[in-house]
């Protein structure tokens, strides 16, 4: 009985400790009504005169009208990138080059807050992770890749590199501005220039970027920033005057652009979608794990596509973890994504709040058993409690599909042969966690997991310095690192 | 090479293959065994499952077999094969498949002769001949040299901002599929090949529809030459009609093409997207040019992984 009610034992954290509301002003930033395509240099108006709303993801309120970019617009992007790829970026000395990136990284470093805070509005992630994750993470990746600039020499041993031209560059609306960064930072470096379109639910840090890149002095049409859709994404893949494709987003889209770029001599980097398998053995240290199951998957209210949505528990300590787990879960605030206490924001989207709700039903009509927080969450805005399912299989849809939410799927495992034989069991290949205490057992199951970044005794750290990128459907190339200048380069002899 | 037991030799197969009884000399002309070409799978030699072949014809006509038009079938097979051998091809050491691939070096230069000759009855002179074996047995050697390098020289330890150690290296994509060159007997094989396998990559080859004799015989080096059955399947048949099962297989992970049929290598990269596919494009390469070999064609077939794991206490 004494054991039984030791076990029961937990910390009650329905108390009178209440947080304060501690929102990050807003005062300080500079957002206009409406925002114009940033070609050649310029924000210009689109040709079709047609403008889109972006609104907050927490309040369902308008911010401000973006302008949607026609195949007209998108070629006149195209045709200002060749033309500062002809006639200046490549013939730029290099280290010249690598001077103006390094501007842009100061200036961001400058405007910190500003983007964070505009970013959390846009976006819907909360302010602590856009003010230390995001926002300095895109400085860092323009600070290193400015440097590569001049020392491309060293990138490919025994050979020489040279640029391939005109990038386009589709980026996803989880991470805005990082991503931005993550694509136009080694693009440009290496002597590319760029046509970017952001994600249409998040365009508004990407024409700060603009804005930033204006005012840095970078050569007009090096890089250009094209807001819209789909049909605007499809214009910049379909331009016959682009010689590379890179792309962040989903694994059916990723396959979209293979196969409409089939027959050219368009290069592609493509990063897709993931179902990162999170694994918790017996020896790991278990209050980490916990706190590392839940940066895994509730990180960016779970837009990661390197969350870690499947958790692996061995069987031995299953009940612990997972009571650990939702008692965590219960502490977790679910609100106004400006407020500093924060710790999962809105979802980014209607839409993308709608699949996360069809999931939680397909979930539960296959037989899994759900549990989410009991946290109170806003009445306005897009919202979704922290969830988990339990009682899944292999087979499962919510074990298989990518939910791109805060929903994790618990399965359980006995030996390290068999988690590692059902962490690979997927289409995917993005990323894993191990958690154990016994160094040999780590480098079994990282070695053996079929993932491009393994995170072992952590979970979704990201560097500038560090290559990031998928195996079999989670994508091709790799961004960030040495390995990331590779994707913006021919090797030449 | 001795150019003129390559004649004799020559001269000999001609006499097997109709004119029977040259009768110049008082001895009894004898005659050849001639050799039934087969495909390999998970190292065994059987015909196609299909029973379909087609007729190799030399230069001049002659009849030189007949060659197993390989079916979906027999490749599926050889994937199974491929998928089956990769995990534990990829686990042995860098040292042991180095010296694996020295080994067929080893093997082949011994076998040099029949390799020179049956370029030779696919049409290509001695000269030609001769630079394409020696050529195609160093490539062997400088890839066994890379086997315990290319980790080195294209890993990274990465000096990532927070408490971490982060390390990147590369690791073998998994099964490749390769369409491989029409124009050469054997150094085409080799150029894929080679740096596939040395990767840790197991492979399922298209030989050249038109000189498919040294496919068949490379295959019978590799099995003698220490390479686990399934790590190298070599098919022998008809590019245009096996590439679209060579790239929407959702079981291969890469996809070389070697050939610079235009509307072929757009269908592959098509049925690539099914599950994102690698697809290697060397139409333009010349297998026979010295920079077609490097450890940039290693790379091809390779992810690289990044680990992390936190510096504490």
């Amino acid at each position: 009985m004494a054991k039984k009610k030791l076990k029961d034992l937990k910390v009650n954290f329905n108390t009178s400790w209440e947080y304060a509301p501690a929102p990050e002003s807003k005062d300080h930033v500079k957002i206009n009504d409406r925002y114009d395509l940033f070609i050649n240099g310029k924000f210009t108006a689109p040709q079709s005169g047609k403008y889109f709303d972006t609104i907050n993801p927490a309040t369902e309120k308008k911010i401000a009208e973006i302008a949607d970019a026609s195949a007209e617009d998108v070629n006149m992007a195209v045709v200002a990138a060749r033309k500062a790829y002809d006639n200046v970026w490549s013939k730029l000395p290099a280290k010249e080059r690598g001077k103006y990136i390094y501007r842009i990284a100061r200036i961001i470093q400058e405007r910190a807050r500003e983007f964070a805070v505009i970013e959390s509005m846009d976006g819907g992630k909360p302010i602590r992770e856009s003010r230390d994750v995001d926002v300095p993470l895109a400085a860092a990746h323009f600070f290193y890749y400015a440097g590569w600039a001049d020392k491309l020499d060293y990138a490919a041993p025994g050979k020489k590199v040279r640029p391939l031209g005109v990038a386009g560059q589709i980026i996803p609306w989880n991470f805005p501005l990082l991503m931005a960064a993550w694509k136009i930072a080694p693009a440009i470096a290496a002597g590319n220039t760029v046509v970017l379109k952001p994600a249409e639910t998040t365009s508004l840090t990407a024409l700060k970027l603009a804005e930033v890149i204006r005012d840095s002095g970078l050569p007009d049409g090096v890089v250009n920033i094209v807001t819209g859709a789909g049909v605007t994404g499809a214009a910049i893949v379909n331009h016959p005057d682009i010689n590379k494709i890179a792309f962040t987003g989903s694994t059916e889209v990723g396959k979209i652009i293979q196969r409409s770029i089939a027959g050219t001599n368009k290069k592609y980097t493509l990063e897709l979608g993931g179902k990162a398998a999170n694994i918790i053995f017996e020896d790991a240290a278990i209050d980490q794990a916990v706190e590392g199951i839940v940066n895994g998957i509730f990180f960016n209210q779970g837009h990661v596509c390197c969350a870690g949505s499947r958790l692996f528990v061995q069987e031995s300590i299953a009940e612990t973890v997972i009571r650990k787990l939702k008692d965590r879960m219960e502490t977790l605030i679910v609100g106004d994504p400006l407020d500093k206490n924060t710790d999962i924001g809105a979802i980014n989207s209607k839409d993308q709040l709608n699949k996360i709700k069809q999931y939680i039903k397909i979930g539960m009509n296959e037989g899994g058993t759900c549990y989410q927080s009991s946290c109170a969450i806003p009445t306005k805005g897009y919202f979704h409690r922290p969830t988990l399912f339990t009682n899944v299989s292999q087979s499962s849809r919510v074990v298989q599909e990518e939910i791109f939410g805060p929903v994790l799927a618990v399965q359980t495992f006995r030996t390290v042969e068999e988690v590692i034989e059902k962490a690979n069991n997927i289409p995917y290949g993005l990323s894993g966690g191990v958690w154990t205490d016994k160094g040999s057992k780590i480098f079994k199951v990282t070695s053996q997991l079929r993932a491009g970044v393994v995170w072992a005794n952590t979970y979704n750290k990201f560097d500038p310095t560090s290559p990031f990128g998928g195996y079999k459907e989670s994508g091709v190339g790799r961004e960030g690192g040495l390995h990331g200048v590779m994707p913006y380069v021919k090797i030449e002899n | 090479m001795d150019t003129a037991k390559t004649q004799t030799k020559k001269e000999a197969i001609m006499n097997g293959s109709g004119e029977n009884g040259h009768a110049s000399g008082k001895k009894q002309s004898r005659i050849d065994v001639l050799k039934t070409y087969k495909i390999y799978i998970d190292g065994k030699f059987p015909r196609t499952e299909s029973g379909r072949y087609y007729i190799l014809k030399a230069a001049d006509g002659r009849q030189l077999g007949n060659i197993c038009q390989s079916s979906r079938k027999d490749f599926r097979e050889a994937v199974v094969a491929a998928r089956k051998a990769q995990p534990g091809w990829s686990a042995k050491t860098a040292y042991n498949k180095g010296q694996i691939l020295y080994r067929i070096a080893e093997v082949l230069e011994g076998r040099k002769s029949q390799f020179i000759d049956e370029l030779m009855q696919q049409g290509i002179d001695n000269v030609a001949a001769t630079e394409e074996v020696n050529l195609s047995i160093d490539r062997l050697v400088h890839y066994a040299g890379w086997s315990d390098k290319f980790i080195q020289v294209f890993s990274s330890v990465n000096p990532v901002e927070s408490s971490h150690f982060n390390f990147s290296i590369p690791e073998p994509t998994g099964v490749v599929s390769v369409i491989g060159s029409e124009k050469t007997g054997l150094i085409g094989l080799i150029s894929v090949i080679a740096p596939a396998i040395v990767g840790g990559n197991t492979v399922v080859v298209l030989a050249s529809e038109s000189k498919p004799l040294c496919a068949i015989s490379l295959a019978e080096v590799l099995q003698t030459s220490d390479v686990p059955a399934g790590v190298v399947n070599l098919l022998t048949g008809n590019a245009k009609e096996l590439n679209g099962h060579f790239s929407s297989h959702m079981d291969v992970n890469a996809i070389a093409y070697c050939n610079a049929d235009e509307e072929q290598l757009k269908t592959i990269q098509i049925n690539a997207a099914n599950n994102v596919k690698r697809v290697l494009d060397y139409s333009k390469h010349d297998w026979m040019n010295a920079e077609s070999q490097s450890p940039y064609f290693i790379m091809d077939f390779q992810e690289i992984k990044t680990t992390w794991h936190p510096i504490g206490q």
